[in-house]
Order: structure tokens, then sequence, then C-alpha cells
């Protein structure tokens, strides 16, 4: 009885994912990230209100302090919670 | 002269014509000590993300000047004494911020480039 051959993998196999993360300010030459644009800052933060990380974001890290630095400046002038709980 | 801007935002419970005139007050201030108004942007009653004082709005305005550096440390005293001040934010500009603020104001902003591309 030739029965189906269940594929075995020893590892996970790797979901392909062929988008190559790139830092949208590097490719779009975005040189100031402006802390009064709260809808902007938006994408770089989590429901909690919490700053995403480089490896899901793909920013390179000399934006990404920027983003970082922007998003407590909009924090400070009450455009940004410090602490959220359903922000998208 | 460094170029600097200045975001404050006063109590929700001042009347318009109060409101103003404590503006004016910041920005006769300025002027009067040898800073250069570069544009003034009233966003108007604005509602806090979160409440700053007990209170959850709050009147913002931008002030974008040109002064020399002691100034600052000069108008944040004088916001501080203010009590009507609920919160205040001054930053440096750098070039990149100063082109930015300049194609802002010509309204090469209207559809918001930045956030289009990034969709």
């Amino acid at each position: 009885m030739a029965k189906e051959q269940k594929i075995q993998y020893v590892t996970a196999p790797k979901v392909d994912d062929n988008r190559k993360k790139y830092c949208r300010f590097k490719k779009n030459g975005i040189k100031y990230i402006d802390y009064k644009d709260a809808n902007f800052l938006l994408k770089f933060i989590n429901e909690q209100g919490k700053l995403l990380p480089r490896r899901l974001t793909g920013t390179s890290l000399k934006f990404q302090r920027k983003v970082a630095q922007a998003v407590k400046r909009a924090r400070h002038i009450g455009l940004l919670p410090y602490v959220a709980d359903s922000l998208k | 002269m460094q170029q600097y801007e200045t975001v404050i935002i006063l109590t929700p419970l001042l009347s318009e014509e109060i409101a103003k005139e404590t503006i004016n007050k910041f920005s006769t201030f300025l002027t009067e000590n040898g800073a250069e108004i570069i544009q003034e942007d009233n966003w108007g009653l604005k509602k806090l993300a979160y409440p700053i004082e007990k209170k959850s709005t709050g009147f913002y305005h931008l002030i974008e000047f040109k002064a020399p550096g002691e100034l600052i440390s000069k108008l944040e005293l004088q916001y501080k004494r203010d009590e009507r001040v609920m919160r205040f934010l001054t930053t440096a500009l750098n070039k990149h911020a100063i082109a930015y603020n300049e194609k802002k104001r010509s309204g090469a902003f209207n559809k918001k480039p930045k956030t289009e591309e990034a969709k």
C-alpha cells in the first residue's frame, strides 16, 4: 500500500518571504522626522504605545534613533500616549 | 543665532482672548530679547493623548524663531512661572528640520507625501 508520504522536516520550513525589509527613510530620502505628525509616528509603535523594534519595521539604526526621539517628544506634548491599551 | 521651535500647551480653562493674550506675551518676550520669529502656528484646542494636570484638552501653539542660545533658558523660565502653561517643548532645529519646515510652510505637503510613500 503506497501511502502518501508525508514530508517531515527536522526544522520548521522557512516560509518564503521574498519581501526584503528596508529602511523607509533611506529609501524615500526623508531626513527629518516630525514629532508633531502623530499619525505618521503611529506606524512605529504598537497598540500599547510602545516603540516597535527595528527587526519588525526594518528601519536603519540611524533613523530608529530619530524615530525614538520623535516619539518621545510627541509623548511629552500629549500627541501620543505613554501607555495605552488599544491604540490601533 | 540658532533656530528653535517651541510648542506650548495652555490650559483649556482660558477664554480665546486670554489664550491669545498669553501667546502674545511670549512672542513679544521673544522679539524684545533679540529673537526673530519665523513663523507661528496656532493649532487651537486639541484633545490630549493623556490627561495633563487633570485636563483632557489644551490650546496648542507653535513658534519657530531664531535666537541666541542664552534666551532659551529665560524663555523656559517664563513658561514655568506662568501657570496657564501646562506643558512646553523647545527644540533646536538642524538643517534638515529647517528645510522640512520651509517645505511644510510653502504647502508642499498638501497630501503629505511622507505618509503616502510609507504605505
